[in-house]
This record gives structure tokens, C-alpha cells and sequence, in this order.
């Protein structure tokens, strides 16, 4: 027997709970998800604050990966609570054991003098170029949105950098900064996949920029053609949201880690040597800092860089995309980030091992003592460098410690990163 | 039997191999042992002292010995070492 719209609007509310925004907003206090299962259009002109969109025609293929638990409750709204009580029988149908509708929907919600916020409007091209990216509920618009508006800072467009810095930009990084003084050498092309044969000889910041104004011109390039020193780091680093450290020499790999901790940004790093990497993600106080993992360096002939002893390309490729997805988790504030673990990567094994990182309760730059230290405008004591230490930072809030001019060389860097 | 894994830039000094199976009871032990098989490592991994390098970690299934007792970290049949040196490439 074929039921008339009324008919089916009256089944569907009979066979679902309803409440009225006012009861719905208390729901919303006390945690519960809210769904907003409007057109875009409807969404993007405002919503409730925290609500997820799915569309009520995507209802069903989506709402599973935006809405794992069927056991929590989930209150569906639209603008007049028609679309939201269909929607709520359907989530019933999927086993959703309390999918609740908001009776009036949107309309009288905002009627009632309830919160509602408007979102990120992404412009028409942006929205087929973050397609992708939109589609996935851990992003969506307010994700890229979140994006375009970020800084990363990549020190170094060498191996790691390279590869790093085309899908940063591709993903729609707002501001993306390199620092480099090198220029591309025929040599760098095996692996720096941002410059070109055709670049042989420019200044490596220049060559990025214009890869990446190609590819995505949503992303703005700051350029720093200056070595990593003691002087330039805190002025540098200052403003970013995440630092992806690409270099290749150890001096500015301990420089960048005290300045970054000082600021308090995090840093994702990684390194190469042949067949091997390694990648952690250091958030200052949360995690260990480079410090914690390796307190000094080790002696040059045992950690020789790529210009010596070589490195098969894919390896900075595929360490510098892990940096970029940790890069964009921390932007995000999605998943798990490997602060805390170290993966290694062997390409000759195709294996990853991790291991675990621990904050050194003695780090003479990330310790609580250090940062209390920090916090009252005191440089740590001396003695709480090892004799051995290297590369002390005179700047970034550690204080004149002497042993040093301040002016730290990565004069390595100037052979090219590997 | 424990397996002690070597990383790519020490395997010259152990004639290339990736991965070595040890005797001993605890980490310094089994470091004793790789040095006298093979002499050239002992400068890299310890220092005049005779304690751990601090730019060389030792793992014992993924546990930095630096936070369990260092040398005296015991270990088992089956355990995995592993030795890991700061690299600086990028």
C-alpha cells in the first residue's frame, strides 16, 4: 500500500525520540554529538557551534565514520525538523540506539536565541581543489580552514624538505617558510624533488617558491636565505604553528630544538643516513626534546651527512612525507602523533621499528627545572650542561652560557642537505 | 641468546651484518661480547670510562637502558638490542 508524505513524516516521528532545541542545547552542555544534516549551502550560511555536517543525502554512507558509537547518543537537526526526523529513523534502521531529532530545527533554534556560529566559507575553487580533503570528516572545511590560516616552517628544502613542501602546499598550508641560503646543485636532483635540471645554480628558496606557487597559489612563501645561527633562530622560528626540521647537520639540529622548545613550538624531525631513517614529533614539555633523545652529538666520523656518505633518494622522500603527515595531524589536532616514539625506517628490509622516547628529567633545556628556570627570566645554570655539550644557544631565553659566540655555524649545510 | 642489531653506520665495523645473536646476561655483557668479536667497535660505543657513549642509545625491546640501569640492564633469551647512533643526514 504506497503511504502519502504525511503518512511516512508521521511513522518516521512515532518511531523516534524528539526534543526542543532549549532540551537539545542542554544535550549539547553535556557533550553529546551534534549532526547537522542540511544542504552545504544551508550549512555554510551558519550552524550550531561543534555540530558535524553530513548531509542528509549522504546520511547513510557517512554517518558511520563521522558517528562510531551507536550506543552514544547523536541529536540530528535541519532547518524545520522534517529532514532531521527521517534522518534519525535511519540512524534507528543502522542500529543508532538513541538517535534523537530536534524538533523545529535550525530555524527555531536561532529563533530561540541559542548559539550559532558561521563557518570558513572556502571559495568555489577551493572547495573542488580540497575536494579530497573535505570529504573526510577529521578535516572537512573547518580542517582545511584551519589549514590555509596555519605557518610551517621548514628549515632546510633539501631531501626532507623537498618532498615535504610540495604536499604541505598541495594540502593548502596557508604560509609555508623555508629557510636555505644554498642554491640547487645537479647533484641535489636525485632526490630534492622541488627544484628542476633548469634550476642548476638558483638560490634553493627561490626554486621551492616557484614550485610551489605553481602547484598551489592559496600558499604564501616566506623566504629565508640565511644560515640557522645563534643571532637569526628566535626571530626566524617566531610566529610559526610547527617547525619541520630537514637539516643536515647537527649544529643546527641542537640549535633549532633549544630555540623551539623556548617558544614552545613543535618541531617534527627526521633524518637520513643510506638505507635508514628516523622521525619523532618533539612538542615541547608534552614529549622529550632532541636533547632528551640524544644528549651530544656524536663524533663526525660516525654520523657523516648525505654529501659524504650518500642516501638513496626515496628515503628523505618517504621521511620527509611522514614529517608532512605529522606536520598535519599536529595542525589538525587529529590522531596520534609520534611524540614519545621513534620510528625507524630500513628501505633495504622494508621495515619500521619503533621505539620509545622518554623527557630526560635532567634536559638541561626542556627539564621542568629548565623551564621554571625559563619562566622566571633566569638562563640555566652552566653546570647543567654536560661538559661535552655542544652548540649551546646563547639566545632563545637560554641565557649567555659562555664556551660559545652564539654564532653556530651548520656549515655543513653549505655542501648541500642531503 | 640475545639478537643485537647493528646500524647501518656501524656494520663496517662488524664485517656488514645486520644483526648479531650474542651471549650475556645483561646489556653490558653482551656489549663485552661484541667488542671482543670485534675490537674496532669499543672507541664508538664506549667511552675511555667504560660507560655507554651518550650519542650511542641502547634499546632493549624498544626501551631506552638510559631509563631502565644502563649496562646493568638485564636480558633474556629472545630480547632484541638494539644500538642506535644520532644521524645528522636530511
Amino acid at each position: 500500500m504506497p503511504k502519502t508524505y504525511a503518512e511516512l513524516l508521521k511513522e518516521a516521528k512515532a518511531s523516534i525520540r524528539e526534543v526542543n532545541p532549549q532540551e537539545a542545547e542542554h544535550l549539547r552542555a553535556e557533550g553529546v554529538t551534534f549532526v547537522d544534516v542540511r544542504e552545504s549551502t544551508e550549512w555554510d550560511q551558519g550552524h550550531i557551534p561543534g555540530a558535524i555536517h553530513v548531509a542528509r543525502s549522504y546520511l547513510e554512507q557517512q554517518i558511520e565514520a563521522a558517528v562510531p558509537d551507536r550506543n552514544a547518543p547523536v541529536v540530528l537537526y535541519c532547518a524545520g525538523g522534517v529532514r532531521s526526523a527521517f534522518g534519525a529513523q535511519t540512524l534507528k534502521e543502522l542500529g543508532y540506539t538513541d538517535a534523537i531529532s530536534m524538533s523545529g530545527g535550525f530555524q527555531q533554534w536561532k529563533g530561540a536565541g541559542l548559539p550559532w556560529t558561521t563557518p570558513v566559507v572556502l571559495s568555489k575553487e577551493q572547495q573542488q581543489r580540497y575536494s579530497r580533503h573535505l570529504l573526510i570528516p577529521e578535516v572537512g572545511s573547518a580542517g582545511q580552514a584551519r589549514l590555509l590560516e596555519s605557518k610551517v616552517l621548514l628549515i632546510g628544502a633539501g631531501g626532507l624538505g623537498s618532498p615535504a613542501a610540495l604536499y604541505l602546499a598541495a594540502a593548502g598550508v596557508g604560509t609555508i617558510g623555508i629557510v636555505d641560503f644554498d642554491v640547487v646543485d645537479v647533484s641535489n636532483l636525485q632526490r630534492q624533488v622541488i627544484h628542476a635540471s633548469d634550476r642548476v645554480g638558483q638560490k634553493k628558496v627561490a626554486s621551492a617558491r616557484q614550485t610551489i606557487e605553481a602547484l598551489n597559489p592559496d600558499v604564501t612563501v616566506v623566504g629565508h636565505e640565511e644560515m640557522l645561527v645563534g643571532d637569526n633562530v628566535e626571530r626566524i622560528i617566531a610566529g610559526y604553528d610547527v617547525i619541520l626540521d630537514g637539516t643536515d647537520t647537527f649544529e643546527t639540529r641542537y640549535l633549532l630544538n633549544d630555540a623551539a622548545v623556548a617558544a614552545g613550538i613543535p618541531v617534527v624531525h627526521a633524518s637520513v643516513f643510506r638505507f635508514e631513517g628516523q622521525l619523532t614529533t618533539f612538542i615541547p614539555y608534552e614529549g622529550p626534546c632532541y636533547r632528551c633523545l640524544y644528549p651530544t652529538p656524536p663524533p663526525p666520523e660516525l654520523a657523516p651527512g648525505c654529501s659524504v656518505a650518500g642516501v638513496l633518494g626515496v628515503v628523505p622522500g618517504i621521511m620527509g612525507l611522514l614529517q608532512a603527515n605529522e606536520v598535519l595531524k599536529v595542525l589538525l589536532g587529529i590522531g596520534t602523533t609520534l611524540a614519545g616514539r621513534l620510528l625507524i625506517f630500513d628501505a633495504l628490509e622494508a621495515e619500521f621499528t619503533e621505539l620509545k622516547l622518554r623527557r630526560d628529567p635532567a634536559c638541561p633545556v626542556c627539564s621542568d627545572g629548565a623551564r621554571a628556570a625559563r619562566e622566571r627570566g633566569e638562563a640555566p645554570a652552566l653546570s647543567a650542561f654536560p661538559a661535552d655539550a655542544p652548540f649551546v644557544l646563547s639566545g632563545a631565553g637560554l641565557g649567555a652560557l659562555g664556551g660559545n659566540d652564539g654564532n653556530v655555524g651548520n656549515s655543513g649545510a653549505a655542501e648541500g642537505r642531503a | 641468546m640475545s639478537t643485537v642489531y647493528i646500524p647501518a653506520v656501524l656494520r663496517p665495523s662488524v664485517g656488514g651484518v645486520k644483526s648479531l645473536d650474542l651471549g650475556g646476561g645483561t646489556v653490558g655483557e653482551l656489549v663485552h661480547a661484541l667488542l671482543e668479536r670485534h675490537p674496532g667497535l669499543g672507541g664508538q660505543l664506549l667511552t675511555p670510562e667504560g660507560e655507554l657513549n651518550r650519542f650511542v642509545n641502547v634499546y632493549v625491546n624498544g626501551q631506552d637502558v638510559r631509563y631502565l640501569d644502563g649496562l646493568a640492564t638485564p636480558v633474556g633469551e629472545r630480547d632484541e638490542v638494539r644500538l642506535l647512533p644520532a644521524m645528522a643526514g636530511g
